[in-house]
């Protein structure tokens, strides 16, 4: 007989999902007639990240959501969602996603907590042991802060509490995954910060896994755990804010006064240059100031790398802030 | 061990309830409501001046005779000209798009417009058929009729509902609704609904009796007319079989072409497609 006895292969143990990876993303590549807009675009997710995808306008940021919520036909690449490929999602994995979709007139005669319960109705028999789906609307309503809007019509609504609408349908199936395609467009500044809070508590009461695009810096900067840079339809860098900054700089600027006079000193170590500027002239320091490079400056730095075209090290973009 | 409910049958009965809360919400919206009461009144009064008219050849009131045309009419308007507009209208502000982003929502949004679509229709329906039944003499209301009515109706809506879909579909914003509009008017005219469709040229009668418009009125007339009435209609006869088989044809035909269209139309759905027409739409406005 041909059994093979003794060392069996070992078992591939399940898909990347199963490993913790909520996103998975390799070579993405999409193409609208002749014009190329992702040219291989890979990242991964895991389980609980807030991954915020930042770029210029017409980077291919809302085209690379937009396929992840298997609402778009890639061209090529791998892509899965929770281990699944979102082109060939069924209601099951649709029922783990949720999608904040920015609300114009549409429910306007509904009420608040009409519209919730009916929305969330089609998660029920998706619920799981570990997560009870759809979220209790009540609890769902006082988690995005609508407590006292709960009977109005969505139609009555003002733009930011509309908003939390759109976020609240977009997890009133407790979902694992979270895509929001510029959130925080047209909001006045109390409006975003509102906004930055409820993702805080998002991710604070669920480990949900977000992913969210915006050309707000500021918003990336609060929200990420990493940030990922898409310019000319590819990743150009990765990582956390602070890692961003050093990677692209090692220099801080240094800014004192003595004696009247203003100074401004650019150094790769600043703890050693400030500790040597004070033990040199002690108590004659004034207006002392360490600045490492903003995200803004890593950003535009880092697009204008890619848009003139330069590879390597982007340390001489900074020649001039040093200056 | 947890009883497993199908998502499905979750879908559909979300689907019935959004539709009854839908209808609900349009009695208490004076838009709506106008849009309920502005035809029934129009087409009352113009039928109650046309009462003592006689229908041709017979000493039957044609304002009477027009009252069950009208219901057939009614049918036929919701069924093509308020699926496609609230389809166009819903693809357009993005409630087709939340639909697609629940899961199974798309069934439930297409069971919640028929059975909104239909509670408009029998609404419509009612608010003719009832001061009718009043205002005119002649009408028959036998359990016969009310039979022939209620097949007449369920099978014209069968009949124009997944083709107002398709038409939705196809439309690309809410202010081509004119090119639904004006051909529907214009088979309205050419159907027999406000006058006897013996009284037109041949071809235009031949061209009526495609579609469902024609089919529909006189359904209706067979149901709520005295049998003599038949006389004044083509053929004689109040050709039921030929109405099944044409309205069958029309429903036939809608349910396979629909779901191939309606599916095609809500995969182009994505965020970025909803937020280009609300600019579009906009920048009308403004």
């Amino acid at each position: 007989m041909a059994v093979r006895a003794g060392a069996e292969a070992p078992t591939v143990t399940g898909s990347p999902a199963d490993r913790g990876i909520a996103l998975d993303v390799h070579d993405l590549r999409m193409r609208y007639g002749s014009t190329d807009v992702l040219t291989g675009v890979s990242f991964t997710a895991r389980r609980g990240e807030v991954l915020v995808l930042l770029g210029p306008n017409g980077a291919g940021k809302t085209t690379t959501i937009e396929i992840l919520e298997g609402f778009r036909m890639r061209s090529a690449g791998r892509v899965e969602v929770l281990g699944v490929d979102p082109a060939r999602g069924d209601e099951r994995w649709r029922a783990r996603l949720g999608v904040v979709l920015q609300s114009w007139r549409d429910h306007s005669r509904w009420r608040v907590r009409e519209l919730l319960t009916h929305l969330g109705s089609f998660y029920a028999p998706y619920s799981a042991d570990q997560i009870r789906r759809p979220w209790d609307v009540e609890e769902l309503i006082e988690v995005v802060g609508l407590t006292e809007h709960v009977d109005k019509r969505v139609g009555q609504l003002s733009g930011g509490q509309r908003r939390r609408v759109d976020v609240a349908i977009g997890i009133v199936g407790r979902p694992e995954v979270l895509f929001l395609d510029e959130p925080t467009a047209g909001f006045d500044p109390a409006a975003r910060r509102e906004f930055h809070d409820l993702v805080h508590r998002l991710t604070d009461i669920d480990d949900t896994t977000i992913l969210l695009t915006t050309h707000d810096l500021d918003e990336a900067e609060k929200l990420a755990d990493r940030i990922l840079i898409l310019a000319g339809g590819r990743i150009i860098a990765s990582g956390s804010a602070d890692e961003l900054s050093r990677r692209i700089s090692v220099d801080a600027e240094v800014r004192w006064s003595r004696g009247g006079a203003r100074f401004v000193h650019s150094t790769s170590d600043a703890t050693a240059f400030v500790r040597e500027l004070l033990a040199q002239h002690g108590e004659e320091i004034a207006d002392l100031e360490v600045r490492r490079a903003s995200l803004e400056d890593t950003y535009m730095a880092l697009v204008h790398e890619y848009e003139s075209g330069r590879a390597g090290s982007a340390a001489r973009a900074f020649e001039e802030v040093a200056g | 061990m947890t009883p497993t409910v199908n998502p499905l049958f979750v879908a559909a009965r979300a689907g019935l309830s959004r539709g009854r809360i839908e209808l609900r919400q349009g009695f208490t919206n004076a838009e709506t409501l106008w849009g309920y009461f502005f035809p029934s009144v129009i087409l009352l009064v113009v039928m109650f001046f046309l009462r003592d008219s006689r229908v041709p050849g017979t000493d039957f009131s044609l304002g009477a005779q027009t009252l069950p045309s009208t219901l057939g009419m009614t049918v036929a308007f919701g069924g093509l000209v308020s699926m496609a507009s609230t389809l166009v209208i819903e693809r357009e502000d993005g409630t087709l798009l939340r639909a697609k982003a629940t899961p199974n929502g798309m069934l439930g949004y297409l069971i919640s417009k028929i059975t909104m679509i239909s509670g408009m229709t029998l609404v419509s329906v009612a608010l003719l058929l009832v001061p009718g039944l009043f205002l005119f003499d002649g009408l028959t209301l036998s359990p016969g009729a009310w039979v022939t009515l209620v097949w007449v109706l369920l099978i014209g809506m069968v009949a124009t509902m997944p083709i107002g879909a398709v038409l939705g579909s196809l439309l690309s914003n809410p202010r081509n609704m004119a090119l639904v509009m004006l051909p529907v008017m214009g088979l309205i005219a050419t159907s027999g609904i406000f006058y006897p469709i013996t009284a037109l040229p041949g071809w235009l009668q031949g061209l009526a009796q495609v579609f469902p418009i024609y089919w529909l009125g006189l359904g209706m007339r067979s149901a709520l007319l005295p049998g003599a009435m038949a006389a004044v209609e083509i053929g004689e006869s109040w050709r039921h079989l030929e109405t099944l088989l044409v309205l069958g044809g029309w429903a036939a035909a809608g349910l396979v072409l629909a779901p191939v269209v309606l599916r095609r139309m809500a995969r182009r759905e994505s965020g970025s497609s909803v937020a280009a027409r609300r600019e579009k739409a906009l920048q009308r406005v403004t």
